[in-house]
């Protein structure tokens, strides 16, 4: 008899809470690791914090465990503050990036650890360990040891051992980064699929920003120790708030252009901007590769938007088309079907979709043009 | 003109275990404990070295000081040549198991490896056949070796036994660093032959190893005292177990315990400079 | 006592040719090995096993049932294990000491560096350091009447090198303990107490068992220390074979190998176990 899920798991009794961050800082000596950062997760939400290392995203998950004190903020869950509260009693399940489980214990004796120190009865929990690691799809495994199990049905043990305790907060900290790419994105569904369904609150932490895409409601973009942008991940590739944010997200062509009149003058097209309020003059305009189109040219050709093609990737899919313009180089990304008509050599010709840009004037990111 | 960037970085940041990862509270706590253990164990482990530093210095009068007991070392009947014969056996030891280890490691790994258990188990035997134990087989060999010579230099065949233990696993730990496969390869390649290989692409690149390797036979053979006592040789330490006999507490012993553990001390400054450079240039 | 010279990369033999001869290359250190190491051992095992008239006779093993024999094999095992524990349960203590502190901190290198120099400062140099120190008739801290008394002055000096020796030994233990652990067990509402209870004890007692057979194998074995301390009366094993192999008379005339054959067999034991507690250590701390 086969059962669902959805079938055993119970409800947690709990519906997700809320989590508000509060001006966070913390320094480590001269170093500065999070300078002010304001996060709220509203009640169910899976919100990605991403950014490079050194960011600052590790060490906001850490202090919202309780792993380690902040040096001024606050940190409030359900209305409580719970700043002072040592870790052992946030309530909150954690899953690491990597030697998650306890080595000497099976699989079962992992998930239900939790309850133990819980003083829950051996009996009940057998049967809620039984049930997470059902909900995971490991009841399988129960018995067996964690170097017995791969990589990434550790890392589902460890998710089923977080939950067990029914805490109020799901906390993963880069939990895919040490997998294979195939588990990696096959796991990555798993976690989002388990974490709509007990609809607790999570921060996930991650380097990747395609992982941080496809699951999150809200995506944080950290540098330096503070939050650049934070919003629904379509919001974050189409409309980023700053040259940062539009680099580390996707890839980005760097065009130069001319403001003026509210619009971007790119290569002779003419663009809306992301933001309406930058002045006129010569920028540096980030446009997506998506967003240009390349048609073979007959010949003969000229004009901003006419070039030869130095190189087609292939990425399944997609395909990217690196093209040269005679002094710039742009890619576009398109289709595999509709790349198949140039290779290396070809004259082609380009055209700009007007989706709005994000420009630049920074002397940094023009010196790099 | 670069008009491209790429995705997020690729290679995930282990998360450091900075020291401040971890509550004030629970640090300061550690740290009082970590002080207190090492104010303990210091203090043990450095009163027998002030007592013998004491005793080196002490005159006849008690409370007195002189360096007498420190000229003894090159004065006192037997010592010096005691320490002469012992440092040549040493060096003698360090060359013999040199030649003896790693040539054969080097085979093995090259060209044997299904021996590697084997030899990884003989050369770890040594370390469950006590030193009082194997000299109680050795004596019938070493009347053999005694009718051609009675050198206390001939501890050195028995010596390489005892020392073979440390060396294997210095010379072991070198050859694990380097990829010897791909390197034999690569050279054959080019037409070395094996000799060649193992004398001029794998050795040179083991520098560090060989140099532990060395140092711990040194050690060893300067401070064994079992077999060269019962098989009836004058060694360094059998001289001062005999100087101890005849006067207890003599001065010179002490000077003689200082001198040899600062000689030791100084080699391990040697070899952590050795280090040190060899990671630079790594 | 890891793998040291690996087979990986190993090829396949080819079908058809001879296997390779090149195993002779190893000829040389076998028959080195066989001839300083394998040759004593037998020989200790052949005249173990000979009666007065030189026969093969097994009950000339009947002298270790010889109560005054026993004794030493009680007091060997009495004065190793009793400084093993000691030295264990402090090295222990020493060992997480350092291991807490900063890796690439002042404290670790210098303790990893004095463990170096101190291994150096035993056999019969740190008889007379002790001697100096507490000895009862000369003592420099003060004088220990109990100095001479088996088994409480040796053991003192034991434990002074079997700390280090500990330290060696059992800091890649500790270090093995991820801090991924601590904080899970944190995160899941545990205690200090509680992760040592549940997940740090239990991880961290084979490498602690394995090392205290170690420190006790290691003990077993000394010699030059117990007979710079004592060379009059035979407490222990090794000082009475020291005594039997120089004496005409003894108990018998094989008193020797056969003691060595009794202490060959309790140390290949110890070393038995020790390797297969390491194995375990091994797979979880590794």
């Amino acid at each position: 008899m086969t059962t669902s899920a959805a079938d055993t798991y119970s409800a947690p009794a709990r519906a997700g809470v809320e989590v508000r961050l509060d001006g966070l800082r913390r320094r480590y000596g001269q170093v500065v690791a999070l300078d002010g950062v304001d996060l709220t997760l509203h009640p169910g939400e899976l919100v990605a914090l991403l950014g490079p290392s050194g960011c600052g995203k590790t060490t906001t998950l850490r202090l919202l465990a309780g792993l380690e004190d902040a040096d001024d903020g606050q940190i409030i869950v359900g209305g409580a503050d719970i700043s002072r509260l040592p870790a052992s009693k946030r309530d909150m399940g954690m899953v690491f990036q990597a030697y998650s489980l306890f080595p000497h214990l099976t699989v079962a004796q992992n998930v239900a650890f939790g309850l133990r120190l819980r003083k829950v009865s051996k009996q009940d929990r057998d049967r809620r360990a039984l049930e997470m690691l059902e909900l995971v799809g490991l009841s399988a495994q129960a018995d067996r040891y964690a170097s017995q199990i791969s990589g990434g049905q550790q890392q589902r043990v460890a998710l089923a051992r977080a939950l067990a305790i029914e805490p109020k907060v799901l906390l993963l900290d880069e939990p895919l980064s040490a997998l294979d790419a195939k588990v990696r994105s096959q796991l990555r569904d798993e976690i989002r699929r388990i974490q709509l369904e007990v609809g607790i609150t999570t921060l996930f932490v991650t380097h990747d920003q395609e992982e941080a895409l496809a699951i999150a409601d809200r995506v944080g973009v950290m540098q330096d120790g503070r939050i650049e942008q934070l919003g629904p991940p379509t919001e974050i590739y189409s409309r980023p708030a700053s040259s940062f944010v539009a680099e580390f997200v996707g890839l980005t062509n760097r065009l130069p252009g001319q403001v003026s009149g509210g619009q971007v003058v790119v290569r002779g097209c003419q663009l809306p901007l992301v933001d309406h309020s930058v002045a006129d003059g010569p920028v540096i305009a980030l446009v997506r590769p998506e967003a240009v189109t390349v048609s073979a040219a007959g010949g003969g050709e000229s004009g901003p938007l006419a070039g030869t093609v130095i190189a087609v990737t292939f990425l399944g899919a997609t395909s990217r088309v690196t093209v040269d313009l005679g002094g710039t180089t742009i890619m576009a990304q398109l289709p595999t079907a509709d790349a198949a008509q140039v290779t290396a050599g070809t004259p082609v010709t380009l055209a700009i979709r007007p989706d709005p840009v994000l420009v630049s004037a920074d002397p940094a990111v023009a010196s790099e043009a | 003109m670069a008009a491209v960037t790429s995705l997020g970085e690729s290679a995930p940041a282990a998360r450091p275990a900075t020291p401040g990862s971890m509550h004030a509270g629970r640090r300061r706590k550690l740290n009082l404990f970590r002080y207190v253990v090492f104010v303990i164990f210091g203090l043990f482990f450095f009163l027998p070295l002030l007592a013998t530093a004491r005793y080196s210095l002490e005159g006849t009068k008690a409370g007195s000081w002189t360096m007498k007991a420190w000229a003894q070392i090159a004065t006192y009947p037997g010592l010096l040549s005691a320490i002469e014969i012992t440092l040549e056996l040493a060096a003698i030891t360090c060359v013999l198991v040199l030649v003896l280890l790693l040539p054969t490691m080097i085979w093995i790994r090259l060209r044997v490896q299904w021996i590697s258990r084997v030899f990884e188990f003989l050369c770890l035997l040594p370390l469950t056949i006590p030193a009082i134990v194997l000299v109680v087989g050795l004596g019938p060999i070493y009347n053999w070796i005694e009718h051609y010579n009675l050198s206390a230099l001939q501890l050195c065949w028995v010596y390489v036994i005892l020392a073979l233990p440390y060396a294997y696993r210095a010379l072991a730990t070198g050859l694990e660093a380097i990829d010897v496969t791909t390197l034999s390869e690569a050279a054959r390649s080019l037409g070395a032959n094996w000799l060649t290989v193992m004398t001029r692409v794998i050795a040179p690149n083991m520098g560090q190893a060989i140099l532990n390797a060395l140092l711990l036979s040194a050690a060893l053979a300067l401070g064994e005292f079992t077999i060269a006592e019962t098989l009836n040789y004058t060694t360094l330490q059998v001289a001062l177990f005999n100087i101890s006999r005849a006067t207890t507490n003599a001065g010179v012993l002490f000077s003689t315990s200082l001198a040899a553990l600062l000689f030791a001390f100084f080699l391990l400054v040697i070899l952590s400079y050795s280090r040190r450079r060899s990671r630079r240039r790594g | 006592m890891a793998a040291a010279v690996s087979t990986a990369g190993a090829r396949p033999r080819r079908a058809g040719h001879l296997p390779s001869l090149a195993w002779v290359g190893t000829l040389p250190f076998l028959g080195y090995v066989g001839v300083f190491l394998f040759l004593p051992t037998g020989i200790i095992i052949w005249d173990a096993v000979r009666n007065p008239a030189g026969q093969f006779d097994l009950g000339s093993l009947k002298l270790l049932g010889n109560p005054v024999v026993r004794s030493y094999f009680t007091g060997s095992i009495e004065l190793c294990a009793a400084t093993a524990f000691a030295g264990a349960v402090l090295g222990a203590i020493l060992t997480y000491a350092i291991a807490t502190g900063n890796p690439e901190g002042v404290i670790r290198r210098l303790s990893l560096a004095g463990s170096g120099v101190l291994a150096q400062f035993g056999g019969v140099t740190l008889a007379f350091a002790f001697n100096a120190a507490i000895g009862p008739s000369s003592g420099f801290l003060f004088h220990a009447g109990w100095y001479y008394t088996f088994p409480w002055g040796i053991g003192l000096i034991y434990v002074y090198f079997q700390i280090p020796l500990m330290v060696l030994v059992f800091l890649p233990a500790i270090d093995g303990l991820k801090v991924q652990w601590r904080e899970a067990t944190e995160n899941l509402g545990g205690s200090t107490f509680q992760y040592w209870r549940l997940v740090g004890g239990p991880l961290l007692t084979p490498a602690f068992f394995g090392s205290m057979l170690l420190l006790f194998a290691n003990a077993l074995s000394a010699f030059a220390t117990i007979l710079a301390w004592e060379n009059q009366i035979s407490y222990t094993v090794p000082q009475q074979i020291y005594i039997a192999i120089n004496s005409e008379v003894g108990l018998a005339s094989n008193e020797g190998d056969i003691l060595a054959l009794g202490m060959v067999v309790l140390v290949a034991i110890i070393m038995t176990l020790y390797a297969l507690l390491q194995r375990r250590a091994a797979r979880w701390l590794r």
